[in-house]
């Protein structure tokens, strides 16, 4: 893993960057690195890792982790052909948290003192009854792989190198059509420093990376308005921003805003819908991801809790949750419980072979954790959460999908999805796509929700396109009050059958 | 309350921020205290309990705006990050826009900061909350052969915040939030396990309702089961008052001084005209004492009043800030909805419904989404088909579609049910002429 320097914390001009207090007045931590250098960021050492540790299972407790995280964000925004808005945001804290069985005590702490760290530890551990002392454990430094190395850090860079990128952005929105009226953009990063240990030994850091820079257009074309959005988001580094990234944004958005005025709501009811490559991807995660999340299957109401090795769908589907993707939104080196990261095959040959687990879903059906575990920030609890979710690509080309349909719908882009975990009922926005008629693309549509059923609709996918596309714009998961960073992608595939609204 | 020091605290940094260049500043501290409860089936599945602080400050500089926020409470780190700021700020582009407001706007008033704040909360054990959750779950755990599962939570929490600005203004506020939930999931046709839940919130613990939680949460979860979807057409749609916020919500945003400046909202030059059916007047009452979303003054310090919104489908106000007043160049408002009340209707549901021949009950939304420029909307629902006056069947897997300003045309009847466990105190509703998809 590459050791970041990340301590450049004299003479900073970005305003996320924080002086620890025991960092105040010292410049010199260049001499340690990894976990040393993590444990040093946060004024601990080992020995008091394992003191507090000790002090969350006094009660008992089958299980203790600590999560530190020092989280600087910084965003720019455009407004009115200016950018005129900075701002950032530090948040650090710690938090611990014990598991007994299926149970779970949480605390955290913004203070990290000795004093305040045991204070939670005791709170936490208050989900344990048994009082069985448990004996303290040794912790060693795991190392995992980089997914996500940076070339340029966001710490190194300040307001005036990222606004030009922010301006550019405005101007070609405003040069790609003359009817651009408004456009607003903003531009933002954040850095996460992660350290974690637990009561299994593992001691590891993270160094995590995150920019989303997006575009909103609006555009005035007689008396009508209509606007469009279009972002791109990674972890990465200030290598991120560029020309290229910027003229695909901005034309996305001009090229989306301007099909809105050419497109009619379509008349709703039941129909073929074609899926388009990309962030059709939303399908996946709607559908069927959030019910495989195994905390949904171990509590028994998810709709697919008894389908776990069963055929789902056609034998040539294959459906991945994908952690290890350089560079992706949804990537992680390893998850919020220091399980390392994993390409998990979900659906294999059309056959339901595996849920999303986190360390307690896991432990319940007495397997290993997909690393799945992730958490909003140190003010919450890890749960199964999705990374990248994406099908493998089939055999057809896209033309002989959409050929295959009579009338129908072709859906491309989208801004919003939502599912019931029990009933399967899911549904997503339809933001822009196009009517098919007789096998051909026709007339643009607009702002429509798409609903269907979950498994049925997995069991609807009758030809899957050879053409699969991730879709890197700013998904962001939502799940009992914490937002997760997200991808998805699908290559472009036929659902047999869904409800489309309409008038 | 926030402690005297964090007082100083703010104090002090907004003077550094003066030192170093800030021709303003507004400084916020915000603290609380949350604990949550969560019990499932037999047992406890879930405790936490964490308090936090966050400092926040809004930053004026050679006409430039920044704002920058930071939970390390440090005087000598907050200095650093100020100072940081401030260089930051510089290299943005100036907008004279960016003003304190006038302080002729702002609450000048001596009302309590408590009145929001229930210090019972000081006092409950931990065992009462965790017996809270288990009772819940226990009211109907086991008790019908359909169930599942049953989850209930419970939480409290304080929250206190602290506002200066360097205009002299300086208020303060507590709150206090108490909120018991359950949640079922029932065993349906198939594989599908339909699940429903029910909840109660107060700002006072001795209003939370503390029994009858779960058999509500089980007697929707009951009647959800099989659900189907029907025919596409036009139906009369009857909103319970548990969902009808989510389709005052577009209208809310439409009104909102940022979205009129960025031309996107579709009541762009609306004031004084009709958007909606006599039958609508909404008024924003902020003052209604010890309610939820009752406040004295905005984020800027802006005094709140009671102001009608839209009467008999009359648009009259909309949510302007100090920056975007100054950029629309009109007087400023207040810059949100603070209690939005309805003039209610003499009927509840049961009656609502018994007056529909046929239509649709929308008891849920299920996703979707509504085009802010333009107003149209299309979005999931769940709920039953209506004959008759009578509820027939459950239906799920539907869709709404059409335009914001043509179903608000169509408000048939509103209802006297409102519930005081949100800030928009929505009614049930009824409008005609709803388009659905299903079959």
């Amino acid at each position: 893993m590459e050791r970041r320097d990340f301590l450049k914390t004299c003479g900073v001009t970005v305003a996320g960057a924080v002086l620890l207090p025991h960092l105040l007045g010292s410049c010199d931590s260049g001499a340690k690195e990894g976990v040393a250098l993590m444990l040093s960021h946060f004024g601990v050492t080992e020995n008091d890792l394992k003191k507090i540790m000790a002090a969350a299972l006094e009660n008992g407790g089958d299980y203790v982790d600590l999560f530190f995280e020092h989280t600087f964000g910084n965003s720019l925004s455009l407004r009115d052909g200016a950018v005129n808005r900075a701002s950032s945001a530090i948040d650090f804290g710690m938090g611990v948290r014990v598991i007994v069985g299926d149970q779970t005590g949480y605390a955290y702490v913004e203070n990290i003192t000795m004093a305040e760290m045991l204070k939670a530890a005791r709170t936490a551990s208050r989900i344990a009854s048994s009082g069985q002392k448990t004996t303290s454990v040794n912790i060693s430094e795991k190392i995992f792989p980089n997914y996500y190395p940076i070339v340029n850090s966001w710490e190194d860079v300040s307001v005036k190198d990222k606004a030009p990128y922010v301006q550019k952005l405005n101007d070609r929105c405003f040069a790609l059509d003359k009817r651009t009226s408004k456009v607003t953009v903003s531009q933002s990063d954040t850095t996460s420093y992660i350290l974690f240990c637990n009561s299994e030994g593992v001691l590891c850091h993270d160094y995590r990376p995150m920019v989303t820079l997006s575009a909103f257009c609006i555009m005035e074309d007689n008396g009508k308005i209509e606007n469009f959005h279009s972002a791109r988001s990674f972890r990465k580094g200030v290598e991120f921003l560029t020309d290229d990234v910027v003229e695909v944004i901005a034309r996305e958005a001009v090229e989306g805003a301007a099909r809105m005025f050419t497109a009619v709501k379509p008349k709703g009811g039941e129909m073929p819908v074609v899926m388009a490559a990309g962030g059709s991807g939303i399908l996946l995660h709607e559908a069927i991801g959030h019910a495989f999340e195994a905390d949904f299957n171990r509590k028994n109401i998810s709709i697919f809790s008894d389908l776990l090795n069963k055929q789902i769908c056609d034998t040539h589907i294959n459906i991945v949750d994908d952690g290890t993707i350089a560079g992706n939104r949804g990537s992680t080196n390893f998850d919020d419980e220091g399980t390392a990261s994993q390409k998990t095959y979900i659906v294999t040959n059309g056959v339901l072979t595996s849920y999303l687990h986190d360390r307690i879903s896991a432990k319940h059906y007495g397997i290993a954790s997909t690393g799945n575990g992730r958490r909003e920030s140190f003010r919450h609890t890890p749960m199964p959460r999705m990374r990248c979710t994406y099908m493998e690509n089939g055999n057809f080309d896209e033309q002989e999908i959409i050929a295959d349909v009579k009338k129908g719908i072709y859906a491309a882009n989208f801004t919003n999805g939502q599912v019931q975990i029990g009933a399967g009922d899911f549904t997503f926005f339809v933001k822009s796509g196009y009517l098919i008629e007789n096998g051909k693309l026709t007339q643009p549509i607009k702002d429509i929700n798409i609903i269907g059923n979950g498994p049925k609709a997995l069991a609807d996918i009758s030809m899957v396109g050879r053409n699969l596309k991730l879709d890197d714009s700013t998904w962001t998961c939502g799940k009992d009050g914490q937002g997760m960073p997200v991808t998805q992608g699908l290559p472009s595939v036929l659902v047999k059958k869904l409800t489309v609204g309409g008038e | 309350m926030i402690s005297q020091k964090h007082k100083e605290l703010a104090q002090q940094m907004m003077e550094f921020a003066r030192k170093n260049g800030c021709s303003a500043s507004r400084i916020r501290i915000d603290a609380g205290t949350e604990t949550t409860f969560e019990y499932r089936d037999e047992q406890l599945e879930k405790l936490q309990q964490a308090s936090e602080n966050r400092f926040s400050i809004d930053l004026f500089v050679d006409d430039r705006y920044g704002s920058y926020s930071s939970n390390r409470m440090e005087k000598k780190e907050l200095e650093k990050f100020i100072q940081n700021a401030i260089e930051s700020t510089r290299y943005l582009a100036a907008d004279d826009c960016r003003t304190l407001p006038n302080s002729d706007l702002y609450y000048k008033g001596n009302d309590a900061p408590d009145t929001c704040f229930d210090k019972t909360i000081d006092n409950l054990q931990p065992d009462e909350k965790l017996q809270l959750a288990k009772a819940t779950v226990e009211e109907v755990y086991k008790t019908d052969p359909h169930i599942i599962s049953v989850s209930a939570g419970y939480s409290d929490s304080s929250n206190f915040n602290y506002l200066i600005d360097s205009n002299g203004f300086e208020g303060e506020k507590a709150q206090t939030y108490f909120g018991l939930s359950a949640s079922i999931s029932l065993k349906g046709d198939g594989d599908a396990r339909p699940e429903s839940w029910w909840y109660d919130a107060s700002l006072f613990w001795n209003e939370l309702q503390k029994t009858g939680i779960g058999k509500k949460a089980l007697e929707r979860a009951l009647r959800k089961l099989g659900q189907e979807k029907i025919k596409s057409g036009n139906y009369t749609m009857v909103v319970d008052n548990m969902n009808a916020a989510n389709l005052l919500s577009p209208i809310i945003s439409a009104l909102n001084g940022n979205s009129l400046q960025q031309k996107n909202s579709f009541l762009i030059d609306k004031i004084g005209k009709k958007i909606a059916a006599e039958k609508l007047t909404l008024i924003d009452d902020p003052h209604i004492p010890q309610a939820m979303g009752s406040r004295w003054y905005d984020y800027e310090g802006v005094a709140t009043k009671k102001r009608a919104v839209i009467e008999n489908g009359i648009l009259r106000t909309y949510y302007i800030d100090t920056y975007n007043a100054n950029k629309m160049k009109v007087e400023p408002t207040i810059s949100g909805a603070s209690i939005l009340t309805f003039n209610q209707g003499t009927k509840d549901l049961d009656g609502l419904i018994g007056d529909v021949k046929k239509g649709i009950l929308v008891t849920g939304f299920n996703g979707g989404n509504s085009n802010s420029s333009t107003g149209d909307f299309s979005f999931g629902i769940e709920g039953f088909l209506i004959e008759n006056g009578q509820l027939v069947k459950p239906v799920s897997e539907m869709n709404i579609t059409g335009n914001m300003l043509s179903l608000w045309e169509y408000l048939a009847a509103v209802g006297n049910d409102v519930r005081t466990t949100s800030s928009w105190r929505t009614p049930s509703l009824v409008f005609e002429k709803v388009a659905f998809s299903g079959l």
